[in-house]
């Protein structure tokens, strides 16, 4: 195993506020790290900082071999790191088919061959139904796909994935691990923020917990759930291993 | 934030100062441009007065409706006739006559923003855009249609007599350090300085006020607590029209009337609420006199050029390093 | 060839309608008044700008209301090598192409760079063409306020591009310059950047983290958009043979640019073609009922700006009834009819 993203002991603070201090993960090649910790930890201000939509105030964040800490955001997706959004942001005036072509495009020049990519990526989130439908006009479930479809398409080695899970019904949010389970199988590394704790459990290979914007803990889900730091700190308010 | 927005105020202030002294300096070494000079002043401060009215109405629509309001001249047209029929054929003094031109130019206001605008509220901004100058046509042309093409003017009687202050007498045209000051235009001044600080205190005063700015600010919560805002919407869009109106009968005395004479107006009072910050009263009321100033004198010192090309370079510079404006706080 | 066989494949739907198009319009000059067909030849070349404008407007989502820009910088480099330097209007033309889109990554590259955006793009633009206007009105180099007039040659002269038949020839040219402009926007509509401009007009966030980069894409699209209205601009100068700064700069110019495509439909192939067809029939319609009014109107007879009234109150009711165009008023018509 090798590490494909390194972040090493960046500090984000807005004013007087320290979102994010001191954080250092990991991610291997071919894993799904998962990310939890309370709402305001700072998990997506970190993901912020990964994929380049704001800069770090201090610390080194390594994709492959290249520092990206500096870099754009759209340098940063042509490396191969893509990340979606926990607010959905579909293009609203195209359609499913033309939002999933939009990543598609990104390494590919022939309009055709983009085409091919796009559909694949449709038939793998199960949009292909809806390709014609208007991103505006489909329900939230399909949107979350969209998002996961665009960023597939692109063909990433990293995925960031903000929350995915949240606003699903327990139907829909099954078939979303699925889907992401598959995108792993395929070869592509992830690192998940995600608030549906079950569901993180039996998805990560390992875990990491954020509280008060540091990192309390890194490590496989069952050394995690033991971890006193944590079980004190975080998990003993509202964490929950099984589903109600 | 506030340090900075100050700062900013400040410097700008402080540049114009230095202008107009380094500018003093300059002409005092030919006396023969001291007068030239001093009228330039003059004639920027006064056609800034001016500016700065218009800039006003333009301001609010812009700053709590968004909206590009291109009709804004054309506004001021029909404001510029109603003084002028007022006058031709009753013989209305055209100060006295602003008592018809303000009320009949809110209500014209809120009929537009009521049927035309309103529909339009969530569309994009190319297409507001358009309504507007749609109306903007309609009207002008419906001038055109009733009152001909042909431009005529007014005298009014008094413009040049004498007044007894007690004090001092005033002979109008009056002479300002060897500039002349006609008297419509200083009254124009007077009178747009008067308009700014009641419309200042309608916004920032009066209930009125608070929930067009609350309208303006935070939509969502100012229905929340109860303000209807297509009715503020409504209401804001008649008090721009009826300062477009106000302005349109204070400049008539001293402009040819015809349909497109407010048009020429709309482009400088988009750049004055720009320079000001868009809702902001005081801010049209500075930007108005920079730009008169700026358009004055960029023609004494850049010969050859047009009045206007100072002023489109000012503007492009406000838009690129104060986007907000000298009195806007609100980011984009 | 394989990509040309691909475009025609992935698009036939189009290239069959502007074939067809192309082939009705052509035949126009045979049938109808020398008058007209001058009208007609206006309406092209508008509709040509409104293919440009498009491009940066409706494609890339960015609102320019100083398309004279480009159109007067086209114009004035046709009319500028033909007077001083004799250099064919065939070179002019994509001379002023480039020239504009020169200015326009400049204006685009400062302009985006500091985060101008909808109203306030719009008014740079604005400003921007004013200053042109301006500038171009006081340098003599130019002609300025004096403005050029092309000299007239006896014949056809097709590399002056001046024909004896003025009218016929003059339309078919500019038919196609406008078919040409409308096979490349067609192509760039189903290209790579076609689809990084709709991106970035719908959300540049989520554009750039899918690897776009907003501000190289939008200016590709000014540029292009600034050469295809510029042909438009270089054109005019061929066919109306005198400019001025006010006639090709002026603020009534880049609303007539702008007007064709948002009545015909933002950000579709064929807005700008429609949109000129509508507005000229219109302009047309009420410019005749003004001048001979059935009886029951007679009233209106010689009421001059009446024509323009009915203009603007059909432009109003318009864009409250129909604010994506008339193109995106049908679909709506369609799908409504289909569910």
């Amino acid at each position: 195993m090798t590490t494909i993203l390194d972040v090493q002991g960046v500090s984000k603070s807005f004013g007087g506020l320290k979102a994010v201090f001191e954080v250092s993960i990991d991610l291997e090649d071919g894993e799904i790290l998962g990310i939890i910790g309370p709402n305001g930890a700072g998990k997506t201000t970190l993901f912020n900082m990964i994929s380049g939509a704001i800069p770090a105030d201090s610390g080194s964040i390594t994709f492959d071999t290249t520092r990206i800490e500096h870099m754009k955001p759209h340098d940063i997706a042509g490396l191969g790191l893509v990340r979606t959004f926990q607010v959905v942001k579909p293009f609203a005036g195209l359609t499913i088919h033309e939002n999933v072509l939009v990543g598609a495009f990104l390494r590919r020049q022939d309009p055709n061959e983009a085409d091919e990519q796009a559909h694949k990526m449709m038939e793998l989130t199960g949009l292909t139904p809806y390709a014609e439908r208007s991103a505006q006009d489909v329900t939230l479930a399909i949107r979350k796909r969209l998002e996961l479809a665009r960023a597939l398409a692109t063909d990433p080695k990293v995925l960031l994935l903000d929350e995915v899970l949240a606003g699903l019904t327990p139907t829909e949010g099954v078939e979303m691990i699925d889907v992401v389970r598959s995108i792993r199988d395929s070869g592509v590394s992830v690192l998940i923020i995600e608030h549906v704790m079950a569901a993180i459990m039996a998805l990560s290979d390992r875990i990491a917990v954020i509280h008060h914007g540091e990192l309390l803990a890194i490590g496989v889900p069952a050394s995690i759930v033991k971890d006193p730091r944590v079980v004190e700190a975080y998990l003993g308010e509202e964490f929950q291993i099984a589903p109600d | 934030m506030q340090g900075r927005s100050r700062t900013f105020i400040w410097a700008v202030l402080a540049f114009v100062v230095i202008g107009v002294a380094f500018a003093i300096m300059q002409t005092s070494w030919w006396d023969s441009n001291d007068t030239v000079f001093i009228q330039a002043v003059v004639s920027g401060m006064l056609i800034g007065g001016v500016y700065g009215l218009v800039a006003m109405g333009l301001s609010l629509v812009f700053g709590v409706l968004d909206i590009i309001n291109f009709a804004h001249g054309a506004l001021m047209t029909i404001g510029i006739y109603a003084s002028y029929l007022l006058f031709q054929n009753y013989g209305i003094d055209p100060y006295l006559s602003l008592l018809v031109t303000v009320p009949l130019l809110f209500v014209v206001g809120m009929g537009i923003q009521r049927f035309a605008i309103n529909p339009v509220m969530t569309a994009p901004v190319h297409n507001q855009l358009l309504l507007t100058l749609g109306i903007a046509i309609m009207i002008e042309n419906l001038l055109l249609v009733f009152f001909t093409g042909t431009p005529r003017s007014i005298e009014l009687s008094y413009a040049r007599g004498s007044f007894d202050l007690g004090f001092m007498t005033l002979d109008f045209p009056l002479r300002v350090f060897g500039a002349v000051v006609s008297m419509p235009k200083l009254i124009a001044f007077v009178m747009a300085l008067v308009l700014a600080l009641v419309l200042y205190i309608l916004i920032q005063r009066t209930w009125l006020g608070a929930a067009i700015r609350a309208s303006a600010q935070q939509p969502e919560g100012a229905e929340l607590v109860g303000i209807d805002n297509r009715r503020i919407y409504i209401i804001t869009f008649g008090i721009g029209a009826a300062a477009a109106g106000a302005a349109g009968g204070l400049v008539m005395p001293f402009l040819f009337v015809s349909p497109t004479a407010g048009a020429t107006f709309t482009i400088i009072a988009f750049i004055v609420v720009v320079l000001g910050g868009m809702g902001s009263i005081p801010g049209a009321v500075v930007g108005g006199f920079i730009i008169g100033l700026t358009q004055e004198l960029s023609q004494l010192f850049v010969s050859g050029s047009s009045k206007l090309l100072g002023v489109f370079v000012v503007f492009i510079l406000v838009l690129l390093f104060r986007p907000q404006g000298l009195f806007g706080a609100r980011q984009r | 060839m394989t990509k040309i066989m691909t475009l025609v494949q992935a698009s036939s739907r189009d290239l069959y309608i502007l074939v067809g198009v192309v082939f009705v319009l052509a035949l126009l000059p045979l049938g109808v008044s020398p008058f007209l067909l001058s009208v007609g030849t206006s309406v092209l070349i508008f509709a040509l700008a409104g293919v440009g404008w498009n491009v940066l407007s409706g494609f890339a989502g960015q609102f320019s209301f100083g398309h004279a820009a480009y159109f007067g910088l086209g114009s004035y480099t046709v009319a500028i090598l033909l007077t001083k330097y004799s250099i064919s209007p065939w070179i002019g033309l994509i001379a002023g192409g480039f020239v504009a889109a020169i200015f326009g990554l400049l204006v685009g590259w400062v302009s985006f760079r500091f985060g101008l955006k909808g109203a306030y793009f719009a008014l740079a633009t604005f400003a921007v063409a004013e200053m042109l206007r301006l500038t171009f009105n006081s340098i003599d180099y130019f002609g300025a306020g004096i403005g050029i007039t092309i000299p007239l040659v006896d014949g056809d002269d097709w590399a002056r591009i001046q024909f004896s038949d003025t009218r016929a020839l003059h339309y078919w040219f500019a038919l196609g310059l406008l078919a040409v402009s409308i096979v490349a926007v067609i192509a760039i509509k189903r290209s790579r950047i076609g689809s990084y401009m709709f991106a970035v007009r719908e959300d540049e966030d989520a554009a750039s983290a899918l690897g776009i980069d907003p501000l190289r894409t939008k200016l590709i699209a000014i540029s292009i958009s600034g050469f295809i209205t510029a042909l438009a601009g270089g054109y005019f100068t061929l066919f109306f043979l005198f400019i001025d700064p006010d006639v090709v700069f002026g603020p009534l110019v880049s609303v007539a640019i702008l007007l064709r495509p948002i009545v015909g439909g933002v950000g579709t192939i064929w807005g700008p073609v429609v949109g000129a067809a509508i507005l000229s029939l219109l302009g047309e319609l009420t410019r005749t009922l003004v001048r001979e009014p059935p009886a029951f109107l007679s009233f209106l007879e010689g009421a001059n700006g009446l024509d323009q009234v009915l203009f603007g109150f059909i432009l109003i009711v318009m864009i409250i009834r129909a604010p994506d165009g008339v193109l995106g008023w049908f679909r709506r018509k369609r799908e409504k009819g289909t569910e």
